[in-house]
């Protein structure tokens, strides 16, 4: 009931126009809509709320959410500006959701998967200890359910105000897509933007399968902090998915409109049985 | 005696100096003797009482000391029969992380770490402890060959992080980090860890996954140097912000042995490792052996599934289940 109103409230607050992340032109929402966030003009892929990723991705009403309450508490006592736990409940508001990571179970193209998506409007979609744990409980039941694993990353790196605890979080994640590597399930990572820091230094990298959507900034170090170290300007295009592909760190770029197409393709050649 | 000395270290200059000038007099005055004696007494309660009570941020000075004893130091003072190896066998050799084969205590070993450099030339030969991809990929290579021969891998942490470039992110320092850190979490033999320095981020856990985690009293380990937070946080790096960032992050061994990221804290000669390493390798070279011993009495079946609990449980003391859904919190705010 109460997260019903809360619902309502921010769609009277949604503007009916988007604006292009990438060249600024407006759009109608509407429009916008139609064509999954991705500009008409120069093909931008705009950041998604779960939400949107979800009804692109996964069978219609085939989403079961877990651990959707867990939230994070403030073991340091971290306050900058603003204290922490106040920093977590603007993003909370903002996005509706507890924590800067969404998992369940759901089917893609009719395949049985375990699902984890990123908010960045969450934080930067930061890893903190609720991110790690909801991601490695999606993954432990993956294992247990014998279920392939699809992560859809989008986040600036580790959460700062956890400290070196979400520095860990790094681990916990890899140490259980290690058990689930050993098992012979496969792990497909979308990378879209940005995929940066801890994270894509952890799950981002250990898919057997890296898919990226166009232009998505994916990279340990973020471009600031390598221009203030090398003090040079960067190439254009370093670290999108173009690039990535280049050099060997990517399988696909692929747009947003073949993606659920695609994961469900991948999905099916890796786990039909043979006839 | 040191070489150099941070600023709240300026009251051991002359003290030093004195010290050293009445050491090199090979036959001693009465005089002298007493004033010797006296002066070592001094030095000793002086170190007592400064370094029991250092800020956050002055000890992340003292971790990056370079008169503090490297990864390299530790291998010569604690192992023997070093054969050092070279190269991922990908792309190239990274100096800014060593390893090889040696013998800690009769047992054969492989030991991988950050290596800093001391002189200017030896820093620059090793990208002031920040590794590229080839020096992950190196210690993997280690850390595979540690598994295959079943030998115990000792890793020594000490890096401000990994080398934010353009040449390492075209090959994949993500991709290294991230696969060192899967494949220590399921290397089927013990891992000891040892902090001996700066466990800067990310660059510091691709080498920093194991059964045990032992770190120096004047060690630190964060997921962001202070430097980095402040400047993030606030966009300056005054010293007063740098200072704030050091003690928020909870850096030091205590604070992460309170955080359970720790197993034990290796404690320091009174002054520190920088100024009296030759006290420090024992301690060093006890606290490894006694964790080794521990370890190899189990089977790498309990060894895996300790290891996976160890990590499997971090941060568990931030995570609320609450009763109730919170998004139900943020509608009636
Ligand atoms: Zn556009």
């Amino acid at each position: 009931m109460a997260a019903r109103e809360w619902r309502r409230v921010q769609e009277e607050s949604e503007n009916i126009w988007v604006k292009c992340s990438g060249c600024q032109e407006i759009l109608f929402r509407k429009d916008a809509e139609r064509r999954l966030f991705v500009c008409p003009k120069c093909n931008t892929h705009m950041r998604l709320t779960v939400d949107q990723r979800l009804l692109m991705i996964v069978d219609r009403g085939s989403f079961v959410e877990r651990d959707a309450v867990l939230s994070s508490a403030d073991a340091l006592g971290f306050r900058d500006r603003k204290p922490y736990t106040a920093r977590l409940a603007e993003a909370r508001g903002k996005t509706g959701r507890a924590e800067a990571v969404v998992c369940g179970v759901a089917t893609i193209l009719d395949q049985p998967v375990a699902l984890g998506i990123f908010d960045f409007a969450f934080l930067g979609g930061s890893m903190g200890s609720v991110v790690g744990e909801k991601l490695t409980r999606v993954v432990e039941h993956a294992i247990d359910a014998q279920l392939p694993v699809v992560f859809f990353a989008a986040s600036g790196g580790a959460r700062m105000q956890e400290g070196v605890l979400s520095l860990m979080q790094m681990a916990k994640v890899s140490m259980a897509l290690g058990r689930l590597r050993e098992v012979g399930l496969p792990y497909l990572c979308v990378m879209t933007d940005p995929t940066t820091g801890g994270v894509a230094a952890s799950l981002g990298m250990l898919g057997d399968i890296h898919i990226a959507e166009p232009q998505a900034l994916i990279g340990f170090a973020g471009p600031r902090v390598i221009e203030q170290t090398i003090r040079e300007k960067l190439p254009p295009g370093f670290q999108r998915a173009e690039f990535l592909v280049e050099h060997g760190m990517v399988d696909l770029v692929v747009e947003r409109k073949d993606l659920r197409r695609t994961l469900g393709q991948v999905l099916s050649l890796l786990r039909d049985s043979v006839q | 005696m040191p070489t150099t000395y941070l600023e709240f270290e300026k009251s051991f200059v002359e003290l030093d100096k004195r010290l050293e000038t009445l050491r090199q007099i090979t036959i001693h005055s009465e005089e002298e003797q007493t004033e010797c004696d006296a002066l070592e007494a001094q030095c000793r309660q002086q170190e007592a009482d400064l370094y029991s009570a250092l800020s956050p941020w002055q000890r992340v000075q003292l971790s990056r000391h370079t008169d503090r004893p490297y990864t390299l130091d530790y291998i010569e003072q604690l192992c023997s029969e070093f054969v050092e190896l070279h190269g991922d066998r990908v792309f190239g050799d990274d100096p800014a992380i060593v390893g090889g084969l040696a013998r800690f205590r009769g047992r054969p070993v492989v030991v991988v770490g950050h290596q800093r450099g001391r002189t200017t030339a030896e820093k620059v030969r090793r990208n002031f402890g920040m590794p590229r991809p080839e020096g992950y990929r190196k210690a993997l290579r280690l850390f595979h060959m540690a598994e295959r021969f079943r030998r115990p891998v000792l890793a020594f942490i000490d890096t401000q992080g990994a080398y934010p470039g353009i040449d390492a992110e075209e090959r994949g320092q993500a991709e290294a980090i991230a696969r060192n850190i899967r494949e220590m979490s399921r290397l089927r033999t013990p891992i000891i860890v040892v902090v001996i320095g700066e466990g800067g981020s990310g660059g510091a856990l691709a080498l920093g996954v194991g059964d045990r985690v032992l770190m120096q009293e004047n060690a630190c380990y964060s997921v962001i140097t202070p430097e980095g937070c402040a400047a993030i946080l606030y966009g300056e790096r005054t010293p007063e912000r740098v200072a704030w960032a050091a003690d928020a992050l909870k850096v030091t061994a205590t604070d992460l042995l309170a955080l359970q990221v720790i197993d034990a804290i290796i404690p320091e000669p009174p002054g520190g490792a920088h100024r009296h390493p030759e006290e420090t390798f024992p301690l060093v070279g006890e606290a490894i052996a006694q964790q080794l011993d521990a370890l190899l009495q189990l089977s790498t079946d309990e060894l895996l599934a300790q290891r996976y609990t160890k990590f499997r449980r971090m941060g568990e003391a931030v995570i609320v289940a609450p009763t109730e859904d919170p998004r139900a919190e943020i509608a009636s705010a």
